[in-house]
């Protein structure tokens, strides 16, 4: 929402708690609420209140999208390609239809998530969508039971006019490789980020080059140079697998289509089938009332969705389809891979005079395989020249996943500065001192996190690279993360109070694990004077007014001044009509432990409930949009709206290297973190967790691989697709400071994001520390990692 | 984690299937009857035709062990278990871990912990523990890793989970020493 209506300047202390503090003034809404003071100082706000749908989880009660059981419904079971590349001349579903039990079949006439030509001409002769990877959806049968319907779905006869296929990077990039798409291809962004720039040039497999975010004179930059470091950093594919699959249960009914879908954003999947169904938006409700995790992959209605909406309206019955767990691997988002060359010049007092990025990366079907933007925004620089190539191959579209493109980005650029700093025999960390100088406040917490993580972890106990003389060496490494403070536009918060005081809380943004309607909960009692256990919050629904998409780090930032506002201006309202009660003006009245008081003469005071009755209030409802940040956007984008300040993070980590066996393991993280005002930190700290393990385990196991010869996934299970356990969990530490920004009413900033870009660069400088040997390659596997400690290269 | 074996008090002297035929199985104290073919393991017995959706399926391959259930007592993942095999056993689910809304200590802890996030691996999760407590309350940090060595959580709640855990089992220690004064 764009800011209207009058503002007025206010003077505001802005900084980090307990570090450094200076006055500041901002031009805010005259509507907004005053300041909050440091967590310190509040009440519940900052607080480590537990996660509000706890008790429904350890019981298993809370219900995902899995768990939806309609009467009539029937269970749907996809049909996918078994081969990675060819032209499909027809397909029989007349076995299909007839087998016992089934009610619907459809074959897809348009598949989504993938790249799409730009001449649709291209193909307009082809009957079905042109098949570009094993395993791609083309059908699915609805039937009465979860077994009729895989029976019946053996039952087509497809047939298949192969093309030649390419499923690896390197082989992709060879101009007389096979060609995934016939001409050049546009691929719009997803809620969740991703997308490719328009209109780039595409030649073969190759899309690109974008050359966004260069600057300067190259030439000069290296001509200036003291000194130069070069590698070629590569980085695997890594799937989402989130523990509930992909999932939708769809309900077809004449008057409104009702989605209960597994998702990271309710109101792309209803904007989604609107377009793809010709449906009025407010025909379709979304509900989500648990997702079993996302991590980037669960947005819009998508092809499996497309199909059970289809069915539903076949059948003229509510249908389930949930992917099994190979389909989840394969077809529904991954981390791209990339081939990053990066070389890095800079002066011997480390300031950096060039930065050079050759990338590839391959996103399948998909383009959208960037490496992130902390080359050209993260350290100052006069001169960067980026070339990025997307590389199409015959495998399953790549999505938006947990720092998308920063991960691959800063593993190989923040090894790189760590080169910079061991060729100019410097301490790593005071490189970054002496470069992370941008005007901003990632790069002011950044300095505290450097500080702070180096005395908290030992830093000083750090001893020279491959300075251990037995087989077992250990080292100690730093990096450091970038991830954009972004705003969703398209916000608003309602507040219901009831006569009896019940107080309801309503948007429609959904809670994926991350803890929304616990911090949903805390900043409207915190205004309220309640316990966040009296707000009773509704969120994963369409019906409710719009919210952010759990993405991109930016659900606390804009939905928590929403919710703010919404529960302050509903305080006011109750203040004015309370107030004759207490012979009290009603800006005299404040809301503190379940009462209204006086603030000056607290003995002056009613119950909350009893306040509400006594003034004969049956029920307020009080709305608030998301309004802009004080200081405004550095870019705006529809509803996405990116702050010239970032979220910044630096972590710590430790690891031994086994030389002989090239196992390594990490023994401990230090995750150092900012995000604004923490409104409970203890679900901060979950989240930096969740990122750092899975930051460990994109470092150390996971890999999805392909067979090149059929395109099929060898490990799309959860047993051989490796990740962190247990048994592999370091120990972590998470350190959080308190960034009062004062951008909005609330400070808050995300942090799943930031917590995950840092930790696999973090790991592998530690392994340079323990070998003096770089690891250019993602998984450090014993393979990956015995040739790392052969190769000549430092 | 094992799976049920076959039980010498199942009713195994008639053949049975293709066809559904009842079945009635022993379920968090009450027996539960329900139509089932042969090929019905019990996590969709019980999801499916008992309505106990607490249980949930990850990978329906005994790796992920979000499915995991009590077997007389012992763990066991019910994705890999034939619900007609668990005739004459009794099966504990998620739901009968806290009968009368008496919470478990370890379902307690894993509340003040935050040892979930999104909350999909947690009933499996939580038996698991709720065993581990139970049996041995005198758990290490290693026992509490090796109990949960076959779970996956994709959010990365193990490091609360390990607190939860341990703080449960030292609750259970300070109540038995406290029973026996």
């Amino acid at each position: 929402m764009s800011n209207t209506g009058s503002f007025e300047q206010r003077s505001l202390q802005a900084g980090i708690v307990g570090e450094t503090m200076t006055p500041v003034t901002r031009k805010m809404p005259g509507t907004d609420p005053p300041a909050w003071p440091t967590n310190a100082e509040l009440h519940v706000v900052g607080k480590d209140v537990p996660r509000m749908d706890a008790l429904d989880k350890v019981t298993g009660r809370a219900r995902y999208t899995f768990d939806v059981q309609l009467p009539g419904m029937l269970y749907a079971r996809a049909i996918n390609s078994t081969v990675p590349h060819a032209r499909i001349k027809s397909i029989d579903t007349s076995l299909v239809e007839r087998y016992p039990g089934v009610r619907a079949v459809h074959v897809l006439e348009r598949l989504t998530m993938a790249a799409q030509l730009r001449d649709p001409g291209a193909e307009a002769n082809e009957p079905y969508p042109v098949i570009r990877f094993t395993g791609q959806p083309i059908a699915a049968v609805a039937a009465i039971s979860a077994r009729a319907a895989e029976a019946a779905a053996q039952l087509i006869r497809i047939e298949y006019e192969p093309l030649p296929h390419v499923t690896e990077l390197d082989q992709a990039m060879q101009t007389n490789a096979p060609a995934v798409f016939p001409g050049p291809t546009e691929q719009a962004s997803s809620a969740g980020g991703g997308g490719a720039p328009r209109g780039l040039p595409q030649k073969g497999n190759l899309r690109g080059p974008s050359k966004s975010g260069s600057h300067g004179d190259i030439g000069r930059g290296f001509r200036d140079a003291d000194v130069v470091v070069e590698g070629e950093y590569r980085t695997q594919v890594q799937t989402h697998t989130p523990l509930e699959a992909h999932g939708i249960v769809a309900d077809w009914r004449d008057d409104e289509l009702t989605l209960y879908a597994s998702t990271q954003h309710v109101f792309s999947v209803r904007e989604e089938a609107a377009e793809i169904f010709e449906l009025p938006q407010e025909k379709i409700r979304v509900i989500s009332d648990y997702t079993g995790g996302g991590f980037g992959a669960k947005y819009g209605v998508g092809n499996y969705g497309t199909l059970a909406i289809h069915l539903s309206r076949k059948a003229g019955a509510p249908v389930r389809l949930v992917l099994d767990r190979r389909e989840e691997h394969v077809s529904v988002g991954n981390r791209p891979s990339s081939l990053q060359r990066l070389k890095i010049g800079a002066k011997r007092d480390g300031t950096l005079t060039a930065i050079e990025l050759h990338s590839f990366g391959s996103g399948g079907v998909a383009a959208g395989a960037g490496v992130g933007s902390c080359h050209h925004n993260m350290y100052p620089c006069p001169n960067v020249s980026i070339e990025h190539y997307d590389v199409f191959t015959n495998a399953g579209p790549c999505a938006a996943f947990r720092g998308p493109g920063q991960t691959q980005g800063i593993f190989a650029f923040e090894q790189a500065i760590d080169a910079v700093a061991a060729r100019l025999q410097m301490d790593p960390v005071a490189l970054r001192n002496k470069i992370d100088t941008r005007d901003a406040d990632d790069v002011r917490a950044r300095a505290a996190e450097r500080r702070i993580g180096a005395e908290k972890f030992g830093w000083s106990r750090r001893s020279a690279p491959g300075s251990d003389s037995g087989p077992i060496k250990r080292g100690m490494g730093m990096a450091q993360s970038m991830w954009p403070y972004i705003v969703n536009g398209y916000t608003t918060c309602e507040v219901r109070i009831s006569g009896d005081g019940a107080v309801d809380a309503f948007c429609g943004t959904q809670d994926i694990g991350t803890g929304t309607r616990t911090v949903f909960a805390q900043v409207v009692a915190e205004e309220l004077g309640l316990q966040p256990e009296a707000i009773d919050v509704h969120v994963g629904d369409t019906r409710f007014p719009p919210g952010p998409p759990s993405g991109g780090s930016r659900v606390t930032s804009s939905l928590t001044p929403a919710a703010r506002n919404a529960a302050y201006a509903a305080a006011r309202d109750i203040a004015n009509r309370v107030a004759p009660l207490l012979s009290a003006k009603g800006e005299e009245l404040v809301f503190r432990g379940g009462r209204i008081e006086k603030r000056d003469d607290p003995a002056v005071s009613l119950g909350f409930a009893e306040a509400l009755r006594r003034a004969g209030v049956e029920s307020l409802v009080h709305r608030a949009d998301r309004r802009d940040d004080y200081e405004g956007y550095a870019h705006k984008a529809g509803d996405l709206h990116i702050s010239p300040h970032a979220i910044g993070g630096v972590q710590f980590a430790e690891v031994s290297v086994d030389t002989e066996t090239g196992v390594v393991k990490v023994e401990r993280v230090l995750a150092v973190h900012d995000c604004g005002r923490p409104i409970n930190p203890k679900l901060v700290e979950s989240q930096i967790l969740g990122g750092v393990i899975q930051g460990v385990s994109y470092a150390l196991y996971e890999d999805r691989r392909l067979d090149a010869a059929t395109g099929v996934q060898l490990n799309a299970n959860i047993d051989q697709y490796k990740m962190v356990g247990s048994r592999e969990t370091p120990q972590i530490e998470v350190h959080v400071i308190e960034l009062l920004g004062r951008q909005s009413s609330t400070d808050a900033r995300g942090v799943a994001e930031p917590a995950n870009v840092a930790t696999a660069a973090a790991i592998a400088n530690a392994f340079f520390n323990a070998t003096g040997k770089r690891i250019y390659t993602l998984p450090m596997t014993p393979a990956n990692v015995l040739a790392a400690l052969r190769s000549e290269q430092p | 984690m094992s799976v049920a074996t076959h039980h010498p008090l199942a009713d195994s002297s008639d053949s049975i299937g293709p066809e559904p035929r009842p079945l009635s199985l022993l379920v968090n104290g009450k027996v539960c009857t329900a139509l089932a073919d042969p090929a019905t393991t019990l996590v969709e017995f019980l999801r499916d035709a008992l309505g106990l959706t607490g249980t949930k399926i990850g990978c329906d391959r005994g790796a992920c062990s979000a499915c995991t259930v009590w077997i007389d007592g012992e763990v066991a993942a019910s994705c890999m278990t034939l619900a007609f095999d668990a005739r004459a056993h009794s099966i504990t689910t998620i739901e009968g871990l806290a009968p009368d809304g008496q919470l478990h200590s370890v379902q307690r802890a894993f509340i003040e912990h935050d040892a979930l996030q999104c909350g999909f691996c947690t009933p499996g999760m939580v038996m698991s523990c709720a065993h581990l407590v139970n049996k041995n309350p005198d758990c290490t940090l290693d026992d509490v890793k090796a109990a949960i060595s076959g779970h996956l959580c994709r959010c990365g709640t193990y490091p609360n989970i390990f607190k939860a855990t341990l703080a449960a089992a030292a609750e259970a220690r300070a109540d038995e020493s406290g029973g026996s004064k």
